[in-house]
């Protein structure tokens, strides 16, 4: 069954593609960072940081719709945490309703926030998209590997990107095979089977776990992970690396 | 009388669960042989593979290529054994294929040099060489079989030991994969009840039902002994 992969686009060939995986996991943090640091209301610094983003999403050949679509997903999620700030936030109030007996009332105070908020985290969800998307999954994880995270993590994030279709797939064969017996029924019954579906789903990959822990095990695997290193730094990655981060703080020291 | 390479004496297994894998089993394989071990879904037949290389142990004697199966062997005898498993996807569990068949001898801890080589020449056998950068969940069923396969080759094993090697696998992969294991200059254990592999591939076979091993012989012998196959679930009733 088909799949998208959250890579499909990392055999494009362009400038970031082929840039190391460690520059582009340093860089993503430092502009993500950067972004957080900035106090809020410093819209111009926000503006520079979304010509940074655009600029590199213009090299890297990336379909414009689907960063944007894929940017916008995230959105929903930081609305949820965040859409009670401008009811709780005191200051000068932008308008009051009534809900039944609650009166309640915005402040600009609040809504600045949001706006605040609202903006960070897109700048923070499309240089993860641009991580994300222009890299190969295998070398993402090959360059965390080498930027000392813990290489039993670095193993589970693998194997859970590895078995995660695997799984969605045998889901899927359930439910079609559930479907073409479904005769209808109550809701009640319905949840029942659904609960049973995935007890199954359960049960299996924890057999699957076992399996492959012995196909490892035939491998000579000793509980060690051991790996080969394949990257290596170019001086594209150094200048690229100096070239961001002085972009990133130039428009800090700049007087506007 | 050439050398045996596996030797099995009274082997016996059960489960924790308390069902019954094997009884009492006997049975010894020549370098150089190629053996089918038949019987129906339950026999006992993975579970005997899984003793070839010490992922399941009993307390009986197996003898690999000279060695006891125990702890301090291991790691030799893995390298000796290749086992393949039913399903690739448990066998691949890496995000390209060239990590996967490299898999094996970076545990054995051979130089990087090396294990390039061996990757390459395994990918060579199986001729999915081009393949290094894909990733398993993209094959076909056909070729996850065959980078399995490579993912045991490239520890250069003396023994392959493959469980269901055809299993899921249409007709024209089926006769690719046997051609290609055909030609492949090592001892083969196969599991299977595929008995139109039995007969392209293998000299002789043993009958397993119920965890004991209930005929040994030729494939001639065996498979035109209808009611030994008949009663053993492995050709029809009428």
């Amino acid at each position: 069954m088909e799949h998208s992969f959250i890579d499909q686009y990392s055999e494009l060939n362009s400038f970031i593609h082929r840039l190391d995986p460690r520059t582009k996991l340093v860089v993503s943090l430092a502009f993500i960072l950067a972004v957080l640091l900035t106090p809020p209301g410093e819209w111009r610094i926000f503006a520079v940081y979304l010509c940074i983003m655009v600029g590199l999403f213009a090299f890297s050949k990336l379909p414009p719709v689907y960063v944007l679509k894929r940017s916008f997903v995230i959105i929903p999620f930081v609305l949820l945490v965040s859409i009670f700030i401008p009811f709780f936030k005191e200051g000068e109030i932008a308008g009051s309703y009534n809900i039944w007996f609650w009166k309640v009332s915005i402040t600009y105070n609040g809504l600045f926030i949001l706006a605040n908020i609202l903006i960070k985290a897109w700048l923070c969800i499309l240089s993860l998209i641009l991580l994300s998307a222009t890299t190969k999954f295998s070398n993402l994880l090959e360059g965390l590997r080498q930027l000392h995270v813990p290489r039993t993590l670095v193993l589970i994030v693998s194997f859970m990107y590895r078995y995660i279709f695997v799984l969605t797939d045998e889901a899927l064969r359930m439910q079609r095979a559930y479907q073409s017996r479904n005769v209808g029924g109550s809701l009640l019954h319905r949840l029942k089977a659904f609960g049973n579906m995935i007890g199954v789903l359960f049960l299996r990959s924890y057999e699957r776990a076992e399996r492959i822990y012995m196909a490892m095990s035939s491998r000579g695997f000793d509980g060690q992970i051991r790996t080969l290193s394949k990257l290596t730094l170019q001086r594209a990655d150094v200048y690229f690396g100096v070239a961001f981060g002085i972009m990133l703080v130039l428009p800090h020291i700049i007087p506007w | 009388m050439r050398n045996k390479v596996i030797e099995i004496r009274d082997l016996s297994f059960t489960y924790p669960d308390g069902t019954v894998g094997l009884r009492k089993i006997n049975f010894s394989v020549c370098s150089g042989e190629s053996v089918a071990i038949v019987g129906p879904n339950g026999a006992g037949k993975s579970t005997l593979l899984l003793h070839l290389n010490g992922i399941l142990r009993g307390n009986s004697f197996v003898e690999i290529c000279g060695m006891r199966v125990k702890e301090e062997n291991l790691r030799e005898i893995r390298r000796k054994v290749g086992l393949v498993f039913q399903d690739p996807d448990d066998q691949l569990f890496s995000l390209t294929v060239f990590d996967d068949v490299a898999f094996g001898p970076v545990n054995m801890g051979y130089p990087e040099s090396e294990v390039i080589e061996r990757v390459a020449g395994a990918l060579e056998w199986v001729n999915m060489k081009g393949y290094e950068k894909r990733s398993p969940h993209h094959l076909s069923v056909g070729e996850k079989k065959r980078v399995a396969i490579a993912s045991v080759l490239s520890l250069t094993p003396e023994i392959l030991a493959l469980d269901e090697p055809t299993s899921n696998l249409d007709p024209r992969s089926k006769w690719s994969l046997v051609a290609l294991l055909k030609g492949l200059p090592v001892t083969k254990i196969i599991a299977t009840h595929d008995l139109d592999l039995v007969r392209a591939l293998c000299q002789r076979v043993v009958v397993l039902d119920n965890g004991a091993v209930v005929a040994d012989g030729t494939t001639d012998a065996i498979l035109n002994d209808i009611s030994l196959l008949r009663a053993h679930g492995l050709a029809p009733e009428i």
